[in-house]
C-alpha cells in the first residue's frame, strides 16, 4: 500500500512532506517539533508539556482557546500531544479550509510570545496539575509511565525523569522561561510539517510558503546529553511499589535495539508473538492454561535515540501475589528464549501487524502523523511505504536470535505493583465508618 | 513581521455518505453492505439484540458472560485453533455487550474476508461455551469489578447509575453484572440464552470496505443461509428513576487528591423527536471544548483538567450526566458551577455564536468521521439498531443546521431537571464533606466503595 509523497524544504529549514487523496473532502495538518521531555533542564521537569498547553493559549493574531474554537467552529478536529522527544500539533479539517489551518499553526510558530500572559501560564500550570492528579496521583498504577523510565534509563538520561513533571517543578515554571523555550525550540528548522488529503499539492506550497516562508530560522539549538546506554541493563533491576491496589501488575521491560533499526523489527515480532491478543504466548500460558494473570499486553516504547524498551504488562488475579507473577512471567520469557519460535508464530505476528499497519493508513491525521515522523526521525518520510515490507523481511530466525540477546535475565527491569498491606487498610476502613456520621 | 490576514474558507466540497444496500434474509437475517474501495481492507459487524437489557432478573451479567465466551471454542474448533485461524489472517474478534445489544466485529485485508466472515458465522450460530472457560470468564470478570471498586472513575460511573436508576431498572447495576449475579451463573444459563437470543431475526450483519453487493451477498448466503430459528421478543426496558428528588452522594475514598464528579438524572431514549435539539443542546452545554461547563471549570475556574456533558443514548432513557475529576478542595466550588450551568441552560436562550459554533462543528465534522471502514460500519449498525431510515446520514447535515436557538431553549427546559439532579461525589470525605454539605442542594448521604451507606 504505498501513498504519493512530495518533500521538499523551505530556505528557513522548515522541512514539508505533502501527500494527496482525493477520496474525501478533508485534509490533515501535522506539525511535529523535535523537543520534549528529554529537552528540559533540571528543575523544570514537565515544562515541555507544560508549554504545549500554552501553544492553545493564542498567538499575536489569536485569542486565547480561540485555536480551539476556530478549528471546531470550521467543523475540524485537533489536538497536541508531548512525548520524550518530540511534540506535536495536529488538526483535521473540511479540505476548504486548509488556508486556515496553516495560518494558526505559523502564527504560533512564529508570533507566540506576544500573546503569551502571566495569567494564562498560571491557568496552565493548574491545569496540568489537574491532569497530573487525573491520570497519575489518582489512578491506580498511575505513576508506572514515571516509575518506568527512571527504572529502565540512569539518572541524568534525558529519558529518566517525568514527562508531567513534578507539582514542585511545576510550580517553578516562570514566563522568561516560557520565552526561553519558545525561542530555542520552536523554529521552523527544528519542525516538520506534513499535509495529507484532499488539496493540489501546487496550492499547499503556496499556502506554506506565504504562512511560514517568513519565520526566521532558529539559532540552533543546545545538543542533548549523550542518549548512549549499554544496549542491555547488565542487570535485572528491580522495583516493588506497594500502592492503592487491589491486584498485582507488573511491568516488565528489556532493553532493546531502538526505533527504526533492523534488530527493532524482530524485537516488535516478539514481543506480538509473546503479548499481542488472545493467540500470543503469555495469553495462552498465563491467562487461560494457568489463570494466574487477568490480562495481560506487550508493547514498545518506540524510541529512536539510544535504546528502546519492550513491555510486558502483567496484572495479576486476585489470589496471585507479585512474587508468584513475576516467576510465571519471567519463566514464560525464559522457555521463549531457550525453545525458539514456529513459523506459524511469526506469521501470525506479521499478519495481525500487517492489518493494524494498513487499516491505521485509513485517516487522513494518522498518515500526516507517520510522515512527520519518520520525518523528523530519519528524514525520510516515504519509509512509510515501507512499514510492512519491512515487517514481511523478518525471519524466524532473527526473532530466536533477538530473544537469545535481549531476553535474557541480564537485561530486565521489573517494576512490580502490590496491594499495600491489607490490615493496615482494613483498620483505616473501619476508623473511617465509626468517626462518619 | 508583515501581518497576513486571517485567510477565508474556499467553496465547500460535496460528501455524500457511501452508498449502501439494506435487506432482509428470506430467514430473517438483516444485511447491509456498503462497498468503499479506498484500501484493501473490509470491517464486518454482527450485531445481535442479545444485550444487557436482555439479562433475566437475578443473572445481571449473562448477557455479557455469553458474548465473551462466544470466542471459546466452537463445535468444529477449539478456543486455541479458533484464537489461530483468526489471528493467522489479521483478524480478531471481541465481542462487546452493551445495552441493547452485542456487536462481534473485525477488519481484515480484503483477500481475507470470506474466511473471517466464516469463522464468525461459526462463533455466532455454534459455540461450544466450554465449561472451563465459562468458569474462567466469571473469575476474569470478578478481578474487573475489583479493579473497578479501586478505580475512582469506575466506581464514580458504577455508584452514579446506582443512585440514579430505581432497583426495578437493569440500568441501576453494572452492564457485566455484579459479584452476586455473575457468581451465580451456570454453563446451562449460558446455552439457553444464546439459544433464545442469538437467531437470524435478531441479527444484524453489516460490511463495509473493499467489497462488491453481489460477492458480499454471496459470502453471507455461503455462512449464514442454512441458519433457522426464532428468537424471544426482546425485553422491555424498565428506566424509571430511583427517586423524583435531588440528592447528593458521597462515595468515601481516603486520601484522594481529587474528587470524581458525577452530576445528572435519566435522559431521553434515543428515539425522542427532540434528539437532535438536543444535540445541540449539549454541544454547548457541555459537549466541546469551548462548551459552557468546560470553559468555566477548567478556563476560568482551574478546577479540573476537562469538564464535560453526555446522553448515553439507549434505547431506554440513559442517563444525562456531567462528568469532571476536580481538586479534592474545589469540589463544592465545582459541583455548585454545574449546577448553576445546567439552571442557566434553562434561562435563555444560547447566543448565536453558542449556536453556529455548535452547529457548524457538527456539520462540517461530518466526513471527517467517516473515514474508516469500521466507522462506516459501526454507523450503518447504529441506524439500523435503531430502525433510522435509509436516508439518516444524507439528512444528518441539514437537520442539524436547522435546530434554532428557541429550539435549544425548549428542549433545555423540558429535558434538564436541576430539582431531579443526582450528584455523585467519589472523594476524600475529611476534605469534601462539609463543604459539600454547606452548599445545602439536598440530603446528603455518605457511602463506602462497595455503595454501603454508612452511618
Amino acid at each position: 500500500m504505498q501513498i504519493p509523497i512530495e518533500t521538499y524544504r523551505l530556505p528557513n529549514g522548515l522541512r514539508v512532506s505533502l501527500s494527496e487523496d482525493h477520496t474525501a473532502p478533508l485534509v490533515a495538518v501535522n506539525l511535529w517539533y523535535h523537543v520534549g521531555s528529554a529537552n528540559e533542564r533540571e528543575g523544570r521537569t514537565g515544562f515541555a508539556h507544560l508549554f504545549e498547553h500554552m501553544l492553545f493559549q493564542g498567538s499575536a493574531h489569536v485569542e486565547a482557546n480561540e485555536h480551539f474554537e476556530l478549528i471546531q467552529r470550521a467543523g475540524g478536529t485537533l489536538n497536541g500531544s508531548t512525548w520524550l522527544d518530540r511534540t506535536n500539533y495536529f488538526e483535521t479539517v473540511p479540505s476548504n479550509q486548509l488556508a486556515l489551518a496553516l495560518w494558526l499553526e505559523a502564527d504560533r510558530m512564529g508570533q507566540l510570545l506576544p500573546a503569551m500572559t502571566q495569567q494564562k501560564l498560571d491557568t496552565q500550570r493548574d491545569v496540568v496539575k489537574n491532569e497530573r492528579r487525573w491520570s497519575v496521583d489518582n489512578q491506580p498504577y498511575g505513576t508506572w509511565w514515571e516509575r518506568l523510565p527512571a527504572l529502565a534509563f540512569p539518572t541524568g538520561h534525558p529519558f529518566h525523569h517525568s514527562l508531567i513533571g513534578s507539582m514542585e517543578d511545576l510550580n517553578e515554571a516562570r514566563l522568561e522561561d516560557v520565552a526561553q523555550f519558545f525561542a530555542t525550540y520552536y523554529t521552523p528548522d527544528n519542525a516538520v510539517l506534513s499535509i495529507a488529503g484532499d488539496f493540489e499539492c501546487s496550492e499547499a506550497r503556496a499556502l506554506v510558503q506565504q504562512f511560514f516562508g517568513g519565520i526566521p530560522k532558529g539559532r540552533g539549538k543546545p545538543p542533548l546529553p549523550s542518549m548512549a546506554v549499554p544496549d542491555r541493563f547488565g542487570t535485572w533491576h528491580r522495583e516493588t511499589v506497594p500502592d492503592a491496589v487491589v491486584l498485582a501488575r507488573l511491568f516488565l521491560a528489556f532493553r532493546i535495539p531502538p526505533f527504526g533499526s533492523e534488530g527493532h523489527e524482530a524485537a516488535s515480532i516478539a514481543g506480538a508473538v509473546l503479548g499481542l491478543k488472545r493467540g500470543s504466548r503469555l495469553h495462552r500460558t498465563l491467562v487461560r492454561e494457568r489463570q494466574v494473570a487477568a490480562e495481560l499486553s506487550a508493547f514498545t516504547f518506540d524510541l529512536t535515540k539510544g535504546c528502546d524498551l519492550l513491555v510486558l504488562d502483567v496484572t495479576a488475579r486476585p489470589e496471585i501475589s507479585g512474587d508468584m507473577l513475576e516467576e510465571e512471567v519471567a519463566r514464560e520469557v525464559d522457555v521463549f528464549r531457550e525453545g525458539g519460535v514456529t513459523q506459524e508464530e511469526v506469521d501470525r505476528a506479521i499478519a495481525l501487524i500487517e492489518t493494524s499497519l494498513l487499516v491505521s493508513m485509513q485517516a487522513a491525521g494518522d498518515r500526516a502523523d507517520k510522515l512527520s515522523l519518520f520525518a523528523t526521525y530519519f528524514g525520510d518520510p516515504s519509509i512509510v511505504n515501507e512499514q510492512v515490507d519491512r515487517y514481511r523481511a523478518v525471519t524466524r530466525h532473527r526473532v530466536e536470535a533477538f530473544a537469545q540477546a535481549y531476553l535474557g535475565d541480564d537485561n530486565r527491569a521489573s517494576l512490580l505493583y502490590v496491594p499495600r498491606d491489607p490490615a493496615l487498610e482494613a483498620e483505616a476502613h473501619a476508623e473511617m465508618a465509626a468517626t462518619s456520621r | 513581521m508583515t501581518t497576513i490576514a486571517r485567510p477565508q474558507p474556499g467553496l465547500p466540497r460535496a460528501y455524500r455518505f457511501p452508498e449502501f444496500d439494506r435487506r432482509t434474509l428470506p430467514n430473517g437475517m438483516r444485511l447491509i453492505i456498503a462497498p468503499v474501495h479506498k484500501l484493501p481492507v473490509v470491517s464486518i459487524i454482527a450485531v445481535v439484540e442479545a444485550g444487557a437489557t436482555s439479562d433475566p432478573r437475578g443473572q445481571e451479567g449473562l448477557a455479557q458472560l455469553t458474548a465473551r465466551a462466544l470466542v471459546e471454542g466452537t463445535t468444529t474448533l477449539n478456543g486455541v485453533e479458533l484464537t489461530e485461524r483468526l489471528e493467522g489472517i489479521g483478524s480478531s474478534i471481541e465481542p462487546s455487550t452493551d445495552w441493547d445489544h452485542v456487536s462481534a466485529s473485525t477488519t481484515v485485508l480484503t483477500a481475507r474476508a470470506r474466511t473471517a466472515l466464516q469463522l464468525l458465522g461459526e462463533v455466532l450460530m455454534s459455540p461450544a461455551f466450554p465449561e472451563r472457560e465459562i468458569e474462567r470468564l466469571k473469575r476474569e470478570r470478578l478481578a474487573e469489578l475489583m479493579q473497578q471498586r479501586a478505580e475512582p472513575r469506575g466506581l464514580a460511573d458504577e455508584m452514579f447509575s446506582r443512585f440514579l436508576y430505581g432497583t426495578e431498572s437493569r440500568y441501576a447495576e453494572p452492564e457485566g453484572g455484579n459479584e452476586q449475579s455473575v457468581g451465580a451463573l451456570v454453563r446451562a444459563d449460558v446455552t439457553a440464552f444464546h439459544e433464545q437470543r442469538y437467531r437470524p431475526g435478531t441479527t444484524l450483519l453489516v460490511i463495509a470496505g473493499d467489497i462488491s453487493i453481489p460477492d458480499a451477498e454471496q459470502m453471507v448466503e455461503e455462512t449464514f443461509g442454512m441458519w433457522t430459528g426464532s428468537a424471544l421478543a426482546p425485553a422491555l426496558v424498565q428506566d424509571r428513576p430511583a427517586r423524583q428528588t435531588r440528592g447528593v452522594h458521597l462515595v468515601a475514598k481516603a486520601d484522594a487528591p481529587q474528587s470524581e464528579l458525577r452530576v445528572g438524572h435519566v435522559g431521553v431514549p434515543r428515539l425522542h423527536p427532540d434528539y437532535f435539539s438536543l444535540v445541540i443542546m449539549n454541544a454547548i452545554l457541555g459537549g466541546l471544548f469551548s462548551s459552557r461547563i468546560n470553559l468555566n471549570l477548567r478556563e476560568v475556574h482551574a478546577y479540573t483538567y476537562g469538564a464535560f456533558s453526555a446522553y448515553d443514548w439507549r434505547r431506554g432513557a440513559g442517563p444525562f450526566v456531567v462528568s469532571t475529576a476536580v481538586k479534592s478542595d474545589v469540589t463544592e466550588g465545582a459541583v455548585r458551577e454545574v449546577v448553576h450551568e445546567i439552571e442557566r441552560m434553562r434561562e435563555s436562550k444560547p447566543t448565536t455564536e453558542e449556536l453556529s459554533l455548535a452547529t457548524s462543528y457538527l456539520d462540517g465534522v461530518f466526513p471527517i468521521r467517516y473515514e474508516t471502514t469500521a466507522a462506516i460500519a459501526g454507523a450503518l449498525a447504529s441506524m439500523a439498531v435503531y430502525g433510522l431510515p435509509n436516508d439518516y446520514f444524507d439528512r444528518y447535515r441539514e437537520r442539524i443546521r436547522a435546530v434554532t436557538a428557541d429550539d435549544v431553549l425548549a428542549a433545555a427546559r423540558a429535558h434538564l431537571h436541576p430539582g431531579q439532579l443526582q450528584i455523585t461525589v467519589v472523594g476524600d470525605p475529611w476534605v469534601v464533606r462539609a463543604p459539600l454539605e454547606r452548599l445545602e442542594l439536598a440530603a446528603m448521604t455518605v457511602y463506602d466503595t462497595d455503595g454501603t451507606p454508612l452511618r
